[in-house]
């Protein structure tokens, strides 16, 4: 008896288990299943449902709306996951470094945007990028006045003043996470690297960057699945367009199911969706795990 | 050894095990679960009850309560249906009423579940439009209001033109014809809204000819005005600027036959070319604001409505918020025609018409309700609410005004039948397509040619597969 490691014998521990299981299989298995399960039929929502097999799938590859819209989610990845990654890493190592008087006040000042409800933040957004909006203002007032437009109806910038949006949103959540990884960071290490003679260049290359990769993949799992799903920035500011210029796939969902009756073409979206965001955490964790062993 | 490695299970073996576990749970869920939405269809409410079987004494229906779902949750919209609902509670005692008010998107994304569960609401707010009330009647789901129209003479008191935006085939493939299955209360219009005091100060009259308006509208531009607002940022603001020109050129019937979704149309003819083209010879001469495009609909009205812009097209919807800011400046006509004689033609349609489901144990009461929210006293109701009733529309009194104005528009363009559907009602995803193709024309991405086959691409393909 006393020689048995825990949780054995096995049938035990899967009695443990069981409660916790249930929960997550109630709430999570099952409408994942389900949507699966919907997702292979041409469904209204209201009448009998049609089985199509996979032909919900084969119209994604094939409609060139639809394979837009996810080209649309991988540039908006660009300015949601990797500058927001670039512009923190800048601005935690100079934090960090310069230990600088009052880094309380400027943590809570980046982290802000992420307090405030993506709701609000677009429709402030949408504001600032109007014809008549702040940005135009501005473009005037510094004698730029041949760049105004009606920047989220212009064919070329609807989508990266839409990322803009993102990557302002994402800036301090990446910036705090860094900063707690690089506090941790023991001084020792930067005192050896500079009694080797490096320049704080060198330093930020050699220790801060390695030792916050745990912190990186965490930052960038959170921005990318956030790029992936965006939905309300694009629903409030643009409904995908002009045109189809900043359609996502999380809009096509809800437009399909809700808007249209497309019940199952929008569940095979989701399902499609759901599988990316997984392949692309796990190729991101797959890295940082090889950076720490 | 250690627990890891226990029963030898090589890691790949496990993989594969987990592998074919979940793949036979989801073959397992695929194979229990049956197809959805499978639950027995509604009793085929096809056999109507004649106009003699129909109970119109609603005190003598004995105890009901009704569960009614509305959107009716702004300003007058909301105090109308309050002042109704009372009235009607007073005068029937026996008769309870539930109301359960939810904004248009809330209602909009809710009412589908509502409808397939077991004890839908007894009365409903569908939105026309083929993705609704065709969907819904599609499934069976809404119950057919001939028998009660003619009970209540509905029919008579609504002009044809407007009874068509609730009339469906009873399989819910043809929209326009059909049965009724459901009523409005108010009634729309897209028409010219203007700005007077701008006309005086341009020399103007309010235009009485289309090549009038076009004549204000250069010389706005001369005079150094903004012609026209338009914010298409939502994108369907367009779809209304391109009806209202598509209204100029293209017969009356022809466009009912593309809105509906009906098969006997084409949208690349020599007259819909036309009105793209015209529509794009504006976007050249400067008669939008800057940055149309990317303007939101709300500020691109309200800065009309503080004098920015001399024209604006849009509906009746806008005229009690535009008031409270331009008085007695703001103005409001139907699109002019092409001679002051001309039949007229303007896109319209009906506020979210009331409908009873299938599945309601008290239809008679329910039909009851609906002929009470939308008699003549009724209409008296709305119009001291702000609102534009519709039908009795010219028995209103109201002050002279755009209101006035609202009112004399609406009761001309339904008495001659002028109205024309929204385009968007023609197929379940036109609302998108021409959306997207309107901000693609006066962007100039692509050409009226290249817009018109993308119209035909969307409203064919569905008109064939529709028969």
């Amino acid at each position: 008896m006393i020689g048995r490691p825990p949780g054995e014998p096995r049938r035990v521990a899967y009695l443990f288990l069981l409660p916790a299981f249930l929960v997550y299989a109630a709430f999570l298995l099952y409408p994942i299943g389900r949507a699966v399960h919907l997702s292979l039929y041409d469904w209204d929502g209201l009448s009998l449902g049609r089985w199509v097999g996979l032909a919900n799938y084969a119209a994604i590859v094939a409609d060139e709306r639809l394979r837009a819209a996810f080209g649309h989610a991988l540039v908006l990845m660009a300015f949601y996951a990797l500058a927001p990654l670039a512009i923190g890493l800048t601005l935690a190592a100079i934090l960090n470094h310069a230990k600088v008087r009052g880094l309380g006040f400027f943590r809570t000042v980046v982290f802000l945007p992420q307090v405030v409800a993506m709701v609000v933040v677009a429709v402030a957004w949408r504001r600032v990028y109007a014809p008549d909006g702040t940005l135009n203002d501005l473009l005037g007032a510094v004698g730029l006045d041949s760049l105004t437009r009606g920047w989220l109806g212009d064919y070329t910038f609807a989508l990266p003043a839409v990322g803009v949006v993102g990557t302002w949103f994402e800036t301090g959540l990446v910036t705090v996470l860094l900063l707690a990884g690089m506090s941790r960071i023991p001084t020792e290490l930067y005192e050896a690297a500079r009694l080797d003679g490096a320049g704080a260049l060198r330093e930020f290359f050699a220790v801060t960057l390695p030792s916050v990769r745990g912190e990186i993949a965490v930052a960038l799992t959170l921005t990318v699945i956030a790029a992936l799903r965006t939905f309300d920035l694009v629903y409030i500011t643009t409904r995908g367009g002009p045109g189809d210029s900043t359609s996502v796939p999380s809009y096509e969902v809800y437009h399909r199911a809700f808007g249209l009756g497309q019940v199952g073409s929008a569940a095979a979206i989701g399902v499609t969706l759901t599988v990316a965001i997984f392949a692309i955490s796990f190729v991101i964790n797959r890295f940082a795990d090889r950076g720490v062993s | 050894m250690i627990a890891s490695t226990r029963k030898g299970w090589p890691r790949n073996m496990r993989h594969a095990r987990t592998r074919a576990a979940l793949a036979a749970g989801l073959v397992a869920l695929a194979a229990s679960a049956c197809a959805p939405g499978s639950s027995a269809p509604p009793a085929a409410s096809s056999a109507q009850p004649s106009a003699s079987a129909v109970r119109t004494d609603a005190a003598a229906l004995g105890n009901v309560t009704l569960t009614i779902w509305d959107q009716e949750v702004r300003g007058g919209q909301n105090a109308q249906m309050k002042q109704l609902n009372a009235a009607f509670e007073a005068k029937y005692p026996n008769i309870k009423l539930k109301r359960v008010s939810r904004s248009f998107d809330d209602l909009n994304t809710t009412l589908r579940l509502a409808l397939s569960s077991n004890e839908p609401p007894d009365v409903v707010q569908a939105n026309n439009g083929r993705p609704q009330m065709g969907a819904f009647v599609k499934a069976g789901h809404l119950r057919p209001l001939d028998a009660y129209a003619d009970a209540y003479g509905w029919k008579k008191r609504y002009p044809r033109s407007v009874l068509q935006y609730v009339s469906y085939s009873a399989d819910g493939k043809v929209f326009g014809k059909g049965n009724l299955y459901g009523m409005p209360q108010v009634g729309e219009v897209v028409g010219i809204l203007y700005n007077a005091a701008k006309l005086t100060k341009l020399g103007l009259q309010p235009p009485k000819t289309w090549e009038e308006f076009q004549t204000a509208l250069a010389k706005a531009k001369a005079a150094g005005e903004v012609p026209m607002q338009l914010g298409n940022l939502d994108k369907w603001p367009g779809i209304h600027v391109f009806g209202t020109v598509q209204g100029r050129h293209v017969p009356a019937d022809q466009i009912t036959t593309l809105a509906f979704g009906r098969k006997g149309a084409s949208w690349t003819t020599p007259e819909n070319t036309k009105a793209a083209e015209q529509i794009v010879d504006w976007v050249d001469k400067g008669y939008f604001n800057k940055g149309f495009n990317g303007q939101g609909y709300d500020p691109a009205w309200q800065a009309f409505g503080k004098g920015e812009g001399v024209f604006l097209i849009g509906g009746t919807w806008l005229i009690t918020d535009l008031e409270k800011s331009m008085g007695k400046n703001l103005g409001f006509i139907l699109p002019p025609g092409t001679t002051q004689a001309a039949a007229p033609v303007a896109t319209g349609g009906t506020g979210l018409p009331f409908a009873i489901t299938a599945k309601s144990p008290n239809p008679d009461a329910a039909a009851a309700y609906i002929d009470f929210i939308a008699n003549a006293d009724a209409m008296k109701v709305l119009t001291t609410n702000g609102l534009l009733p519709i039908a009795d529309t010219d028995q209103q009194s109201v002050k002279a005004g755009s209101q006035q104005d609202m009112f004399t528009a609406f009761g001309t363009v339904t008495k001659q039948d002028g109205l024309v559907p929204y385009l968007d009602y023609a197929t379940p995803t036109f609302a998108d397509t021409l959306g997207a193709a309107v901000q693609d024309l006066l962007a100039k991405k692509s050409t009226p040619q290249e817009f018109l086959a993308t119209l035909e691409k969307d409203y064919q393909s569905f008109a064939e597969s529709n028969e």
